[in-house]
């Protein structure tokens, strides 16, 4: 196959790919904002059809997604704020020579990623200290993990200059002076790179919510919208509730019209904000591939 | 005093007092790790330790230490229950599938890594980075909407080219695939970072040298940037065996429905429904023991192999 052949090819499966992986998206926003009856019948399959912005309307007017989303945007904030807290101290302390017993320290921190209790001892944990049906349920399990450690110590290690602190140390700073005054500004990179990947996990996480929240006031976004989009939609398809009756037809509507704004609302916020963080990202996946 | 110098209690002691010294110096250090500490300790260890419930009959009032031994009960009673070959058929099934697609964000970055046009690579990656930002819930959800047999866009197409309509989601055969595929389509994008910047940082001076020889595209591909890449492959490959058996369980569970349980009932769904919707702590701790106990073995069998045929593996 001759280079140029090669190259037209190889541009055309690589728009082919891209285009299969977009148009879902696609789709559900142009289904957002069409008529129902359109997108259920498969009339609207690319662009909007006889637009209409109900289904947003529907998903504004609703409390529970309302109350979902203030809950979702605190959670994220306070998990991001306490993963910070516990993570970057810690990878600092162990990127210093100057710390004994770090291999120790390092290797309970590590036997973690190997081995862990599972799910029935963790429940039963979380359950014995009151956590259940709090915000602190969601918030501190899981708050740190062994990878953001390693990730942040190996950027500690490469980008804080040693001879920086030693100077600092000689004209008499402390660790926490050295750390909160030339370490942490030295690290911004870092911090966002830690903090965008821990946010994006708690704003999308569900099963954590599922299993420790009963009281429907404290339930993030994921959870409400596991009920819209999961449970409702298995459950008609099964309970054989898809009565004709006029009213049950209206429903299964705005359930169609709410289901794809509802998409819409819950992930348009991070869809718009990651191509700007984008660098963070790539960032944060390749510094969590390097070797030790 | 030069007899006392050649001592050793006093050696030892001064050696001791340096220790201390050393770790009073920098004692906020230590400080620093204290938050991180207590966390691992009670959220990791402690449970580690409540896993001896697999080997007791935990009852709420007796505590993890009061209640009584019962040995290996659990564990023969999941081995000899009917359920257990099929569990263990379905979660190595549906987790090899998975594995099989390991070389396509390969192959997808090799792809880009070809492209001369700067704005359509870049454009390209963006936008298949997309579906890495969407929560399971949020794909379950576009899955049901769209593999609905009489509103899905799916069956609309199946239905005009002449075929008929498919319950994909409440037929066990679909499971696997429809499992398997929608998370490829949430992380092909993604997970052609790592290799990508792998390939960037491949000597161009190789490339001119084949080129030279007259070597084509295609070929310098296939003896160039794969072996070069090669390191970081295996090291992927084997943090991908580490999370075999424990692979997205949680858009297991929200794919599950009653009429295609037979292929997706997988043993942490198991464990997550007899656990915590039936309250059978011990078996379900037993059961899940079992889980993490197999995924050691693979993941340090797996870094074994690699040590020996290869320079590379994870420790």
């Amino acid at each position: 196959m001759s280079d140029k052949a090669f190259d037209k090819l190889n541009t055309l499966f690589v728009f082919l790919i891209v285009v299969v992986i977009i148009y879902p998206l696609i789709f559900v926003i142009s289904a957002s904002i069409s008529d129902p009856a359109a997108v259920s019948t498969g009339e609207m399959w690319l662009w909007p059809v006889d637009i209409t912005f109900e289904g947003f309307k529907l998903v504004f007017n609703n409390d529970a997604i309302w109350l979902g989303y203030r809950n979702t945007i605190f959670y994220t904030i306070l998990g991001t704020l306490i993963h910070l807290i516990i993570l970057l101290p810690c990878a600092y302390a162990l990127s210093r020579k100057e710390l004994m017993a770090k291999k120790f320290i390092l290797w309970i921190i590590l036997f973690t990623m190997l081995f862990n209790g599972g799910l029935i001892p963790t429940y039963l944990l979380i359950k014995s200290l009151g956590m259940v049906d709090t915000i602190w349920a969601i918030v501190i399990p899981n708050v740190v993990g062994a990878w953001s450690i390693l990730v942040a110590r190996a950027f500690f290690q490469q980008s804080i200059p040693d001879q920086l602190v030693e100077a600092s140390k000689i004209d008499g700073a402390s660790d926490f002076y050295i750390f909160a005054k030339i370490v942490l500004p030295l690290s911004l990179p870092i911090i966002a790179v830690m903090a965008l990947f821990h946010a994006v996990s708690l704003w999308n996480q569900y099963f954590i919510a599922l299993i420790y929240l009963s009281d429907q006031n404290l339930y993030p976004l994921q959870l409400i919208l596991r009920e819209i989009l999961v449970v409702n939609e298995i459950g008609a398809d099964g309970g054989g509730e898809a009565g004709l009756a006029e009213s049950l037809v209206n429903q299964v509507k705005t359930a169609g019209l709410v289901k794809y704004a509802v998409i819409i609302v819950s992930s348009l916020p991070l869809l718009i904000v990651y191509p700007f963080l984008q660098r963070f990202f790539v960032k944060g996946v390749l510094i969590g591939s390097v070797k030790e | 005093m030069p007899h006392n110098l050649q001592d050793n209690p006093p050696i030892k002691h001064s050696r001791f007092n340096l220790v201390k010294k050393r770790m009073m110096k920098s004692w906020q250090l230590y400080v620093f790790l204290i938050p991180a500490l207590t966390y691992f300790i009670i959220f990791h260890y402690i449970p580690m330790y409540g896993v001896q419930i697999a080997f007791k009959d935990f009852y709420a009032t007796e505590g993890i230490l009061g209640s009584p031994w019962v040995g290996f009960e659990h564990f023969t009673r999941f081995f000899d229950s009917y359920y257990f070959w099929r569990l263990l058929k379905n979660t190595l099934l549906i987790n090899l599938y998975q594995l099989l697609l390991f070389p396509l964000p390969i192959i997808f970055a090799l792809m880009l890594n070809e492209l001369r046009n700067g704005p359509f690579k870049r454009w390209s990656q963006t936008l298949t980075y997309a579906p890495h930002f969407i929560s399971v819930v949020v794909v379950v959800g576009m899955l049901v909407a769209f593999l609905d047999p009489i509103t899905g866009l799916v069956n609309h197409l199946i239905v005009a080219l002449g075929g008929e309509s498919v319950p994909f989601l409440t037929d066990p055969d679909w499971f696997r695939h429809i499992y398997v595929w929608s998370g490829e389509w949430q992380s092909l994008g993604w997970g052609t970072i790592i290799y990508l910047a792998a390939l960037a940082g491949v000597n161009p001076e190789l490339h001119e040298a084949a080129k030279v020889d007259g070597a084509t595209r295609f070929q310098r591909i296939i003896h160039i940037n794969i072996p070069s890449i090669l390191p970081t492959i295996v090291v992927l490959f084997i943090l991908n065996i580490g999370k075999f058996m424990s692979i997205g369980f949680e858009k297991v569970l929200l794919m599950q429905n009653s009429l295609n349980s037979e292929t997706s009932d997988i043993i942490q769904t198991f464990v997550y429904q007899t656990g915590l919707l039936e309250g059978q702590y011990s078996f379900a701790a037993a059961i899940g023991l079992f889980d993490s106990a197999i995924n050691i073995i693979l993941l340090i069998t797996i870094n074994q192999i690699a040590r020996k045929t290869s320079e590379n593996s994870l420790w």
